[in-house]
């Protein structure tokens, strides 16, 4: 596999990293199969790749999580046994999560200390911390303060906490596995500044992601993963998004959604003044108002945990709530006996729950009897007391056929299907009801990008029929992509409401900070202080 | 892709954590100075040599198909009913009042009136903690377990000073009218020319107790009800979503199972003491959890279970009579059955599933050939 390096001093130097025909196995699948890589020292290499592609594990065998079944390590020319990761730490490696593995009630600088105190006592470990800890943020621009609990500050910095964690242990090379899911678009742009600095300074970055922009901006070097092998490592300069999204996917995929101007008809859905308070007695929605029309589809952007979800259960019939909503002009219940989902889906309204593992399917059912989950008292799906087996499995044939839901087999458990044909299930489910009114939560997270662009279409092809659509999703782009109008959420109220096609990913991103005067100039501070204010949740695993 | 095939997962899993089990309770009586294959014998012929071996076999298997079909419904919607105890002495009081203070013309009727009082004291008993754990969160092991103690203080209390005939010293009702009285095996068979033992008690519950299994059977997995009881029992957040009521489906299940326990009354109150004694259940309720384990919850699984613990209770009493091996021991056997199917589980199965898939793999020279993954 040809390497390129991206100066001439590099050419001469070691490879940071270089692994020799890695192959994994798990029972009967191979998760990486013979992987050779080469990453030059001083150089942001992506990788990128479907989800289930293999990155996951790969990177889990160079941090000591997985012993691989063949092949080899060398860190800096020099063969090394990874065997865990303080054999990892040793050898200069250090991870960034995807989950931030941080102690919510220490101050930033105990968990920067943590697993690396020397001596008994901690006073003295802690002032020699503090130091180092001061230099380094000096040295690679990464303002903290040590002292703020790590509950009191927002993500970007959590996540800068976590990069100081692995140079505090003398990283050499940083890995990060998708470390923008999290982040508004100017702190994604802020981390991709601090990455570049690094970078200048001699570290060695290995960014995992699947979003391709972010490898187009910030890598020199990309490998692309599919189906456990490494399908093409290039030169960033060299290649294109949608030449990435073909080697991932193996075929050529539609970028851009394509879709017609929206013709909206009559409101279908009426929000007013909708308020919920969580188990916690923290309110969780601050009186919403929205209006969502037939043959259109509101999109609602906002980072994760800022009431995005409350939103979609309370409509879809699980959660309690004050205030009024209307579908077709008919009053929901937000309480009581008739709020639950089946007289939501009584009364046209359809969803597609964001988290489909633990929501829309019951994982050991299977395809069959997931197709009448919600729907199982429908006449056509029983008879009497019991329920008609022979109707839903036909019908279920129907809908994996239409679907294209692989493999087509109705007697398969949900959890043996891929992420995209477990969300092709659900959404053959929900769409084929022909609701009025369709909620859908993250149509696309974890789903391959050959799903991503069916469900697109299917989602577009159902407003094109005159229906109403609520969309929530944490991925901008995919909002406004499919949305014709956005909605942004912030601390459980809505910031403000914009056509798509009038607004951008940095309008959007300012007021998903809480920040309403879109037209100044903001810093990053301010930004990261109201995000900290508002104390959503963006670990809550969906 | 399931790595075992489901006889595996049905038959042989148990088979070889029984085998385990045996192997150690071998072991054990070795340890006390006796021979563990002349015990295995005595067990065999003691309990399934003869019809009256066999007529205590299904006496017991009767109890424990009821008590394990009990534990075996909540289960499926996730809830451990350990109550089954207390729900099987409180039908024994729907039996009791039943027989006593109605005047059957016919068994057959009083049967059903007996089997019908049984299931809604059962039931109404199960329906306390289950309302508990529905509506104030209060767990359902700790609340069903207590009110096993509580059943037992609740008949002690009512056989002494209520149902116990004036002058008896026996803390137990008036024997039941002979109306009331059912046939045994013995009566039932010897009409088509089978000599079955007369003095055994196995009676005509053992049928009521098979029904019940299929009942059990139909309910989860032919009606709606039970569609939803094992999707709540899969993941409640899903259910929730679906609109299934988790007050709902907690109240029915418990409900179902407690009445499934109390039916056990009509065997061991009914059918065999032929009136209402203290402690008549006898630890049925919580050989119910074993059975249940170790027929993974599946009717026939528990039906073949019972019919397994009803001989290991019966040779049990055999070896007592016969040897200086202890009633006892039949207990440590049963624990350890309940040691390999429930808690030393994936110890059986993961070694089985290596074999399953090398097996597999050895078949299919050529793997990878399965077309799961999507876009092409």
């Amino acid at each position: 596999m040809g390497t390129h390096t991206t100066t001439e001093r590099q050419a001469t130097a070691a490879p940071a990293i270089e692994l020799k025909g890695i192959s994994k196995a798990f029972g009967p699948v191979h998760a990486n199969k013979d992987i050779s890589i080469r990453v030059m020292p001083g150089t942001i290499h992506g990788i990128i790749g479907e989800n289930g592609a293999g990155k996951s594990t790969l990177m889990s065998i160079l941090y000591g999580f997985y012993k691989a079944d063949k092949g080899e390590i060398f860190i800096a020319g020099k063969k090394t046994d990874i065997p865990d990761s303080q054999a990892a730490i040793a050898a200069g490696i250090g991870m960034v999560f995807q989950h931030f593995k941080l102690v919510e009630n220490f101050t930033v600088l105990e968990n920067v200390i943590l697993g690396a105190e020397d001596g008994r006592l901690l006073k003295p470990s802690l002032a020699k911390a503090r130091k180092s800890l001061l230099k380094l943020a000096d040295d690679y621009g990464l303002k903290v303060d040590p002292d703020a609990l790590v509950q009191d500050i927002g993500v970007g910095m959590q996540q800068r906490v976590e990069i100081l964690k692995a140079l505090y242990r003398q990283a050499d090379i940083l890995i990060l596995d998708e470390p923008t899911g999290v982040l508004t678009p100017a702190e994604a742009d802020q981390l991709f500044r601090i990455l570049g600095r690094l970078r200048s300074e001699g570290k060695t970055i290995i960014l995992i992601t699947h979003k391709l922009r972010e490898i187009m901006e910030a890598t020199d070097t990309v490998s692309v993963m599919r189906r456990g092998e490494m399908t093409a490592t290039v030169k960033t300069a060299d290649t294109s998004p949608a030449a990435l999204a073909e080697l991932m996917v193996g075929r050529k995929v539609l970028l851009r959604v394509d879709k017609k101007p929206a013709a909206p008809g009559d409101v279908i859905l009426e929000i007013e003044g909708l308020r919920v308070v969580d188990d916690k007695g923290v309110e969780r929605l601050r009186g919403i108002d929205l209006q969502v029309r037939a043959g259109e589809i509101v999109g609602v952007a906002g980072v994760a945990g800022n009431g995005q979800s409350e939103l979609l259960e309370v409509l879809g019939g699980y959660h309690t709530g004050k205030g009024t909503v209307r579908v077709n002009g008919q009053s929901l219940d937000l309480t009581g006996k008739r709020s639950d989902g089946q007289s939501r889906r009584n009364h046209g309204v359809a969803h597609v729950p964001e988290d489909r593992q633990r929501e829309g399917l019951i994982m050991e059912y299977q395809a069959w009897e997931n197709v009448a989950f919600g729907y199982h008292n429908d006449p056509a799906y029983r008879s009497g007391l019991l329920m008609n087996n022979a109707a839903i499995k036909a019908d279920t044939a129907g809908k994996m056929e239409r679907f294209d839901v692989r493999p087509p087999n109705p007697r398969l458990a949900a959890k043996n299907f891929s992420g995209g044909n477990q969300q092709k299930i659900v959404l053959a489910r929900e769409i084929e009801r022909n609701p009025d009114l369709l909620l859908i939560g993250q149509p696309t997270r974890g789903v391959d990008i050959g799903a991503i662009e069916f469900i697109h279409e299917q989602i577009v092809a159902l407003r094109d029929q005159g229906k109403a659509i609520l969309l929530v999703s944490v991925e901008l782009e995919e909002i406004l992509a499919l949305s014709d109008r956005v909605a942004v959420m912030f601390d459980g109220q809505l910031m403000g409401i914009r056509d798509a096609d009038k607004t951008d990913e940095k309008e959007l991103g300012l007021l998903m900070a809480g920040i309403t005067d879109t037209g100044t100039a903001h810093s990053i501070d301010e930004i990261e202080r109201n995000l900290a204010l508002a104390g959503g949740d963006p670990h809550k695993e969906l | 892709m399931d790595v075992m095939p489901k006889w595996a997962e049905i038959v042989l899993v148990p088979l070889i954590s029984l085998l385990f089990a045996a192997g150690l309770s071998a072991l054990v009586i070795l340890g006390i100075g006796e021979d563990p294959v002349a015990a295995v014998k005595l067990m065999v012929t003691g309990a399934l040599g003869s019809t009256y071996g066999w007529g205590y076999t299904l006496y017991y298997a009767t109890n424990f198909m009821f008590t394990g079909l009990c534990v075996a419904v909540a289960f499926h919607a996730r809830l451990f009913n350990i109550g089954g105890e207390g729900q099987a002495m409180l039908g024994g009081l729907g039996v009791a009042l039943a027989s006593l203070y109605i005047p059957w013309p016919h068994w057959t009727l009083a049967l059903v009136g007996a089997t019908t009082m049984a299931a809604l004291f059962g039931a109404a008993w199960a329906a306390i903690p289950a309302f508990l754990q529905a509506k104030r969160g209060s767990h359902i092991v700790i609340t069903t377990i207590m009110f096993n103690f509580i059943a037992a203080a609740v008949l002690n209390y009512i056989l002494v000073n209520i149902m116990r005939p004036k002058g008896s010293m026996d803390p137990a009702t008036a024997r039941f009218p002979d109306a009331t009285k059912l046939p045994t095996l013995h009566d039932l068979l010897s009409p088509i020319g089978i000599n079955f033992s007369k003095a055994a008690p196995a009676n005509i519950s053992l049928l009521v107790a098979v029904a019940a299994c299929v009942f059990v059977w139909i309910l989860i997995w032919r009606t709606r009800l039970g569609y939803e009881i094992r999707a709540y029992g899969h993941s409640e957040s899903a259910a929730k979503y679906a609109g299934i009521s988790p007050i709902k489906i907690t109240m029915v299940t418990m409900m179902i199972s407690g009445g499934l326990a109390g039916m056990m009354a009509i065997n061991n109150v009914m059918g065999e003491a032929e009136r209402l004694v203290l402690n008549a259940t006898e630890g049925a309720g919580f050989i119910g959890i074993a059975v249940a384990l170790m027929g993974r919850s599946h009717p026939l699984g528990v039906f073949l279970a019972a019919i397994l613990f009803g001989f290991l209770y019966q040779g049990g009493a055999e070896l007592a009579l016969w040897t200086s091996i202890p009633r006892e021991l039949i207990v440590v056997i049963q624990a350890l059955v309940i040691l390999f199917t429930g808690a030393l589980d994936n110890m059986v199965r993961m070694p089985l599933e290596k074999l399953f898939s090398a097996i597999h793999a050895a078949r299919a020279p050529k793997p990878e050939r399965k077309p799961v993954e999507p876009a092409e």
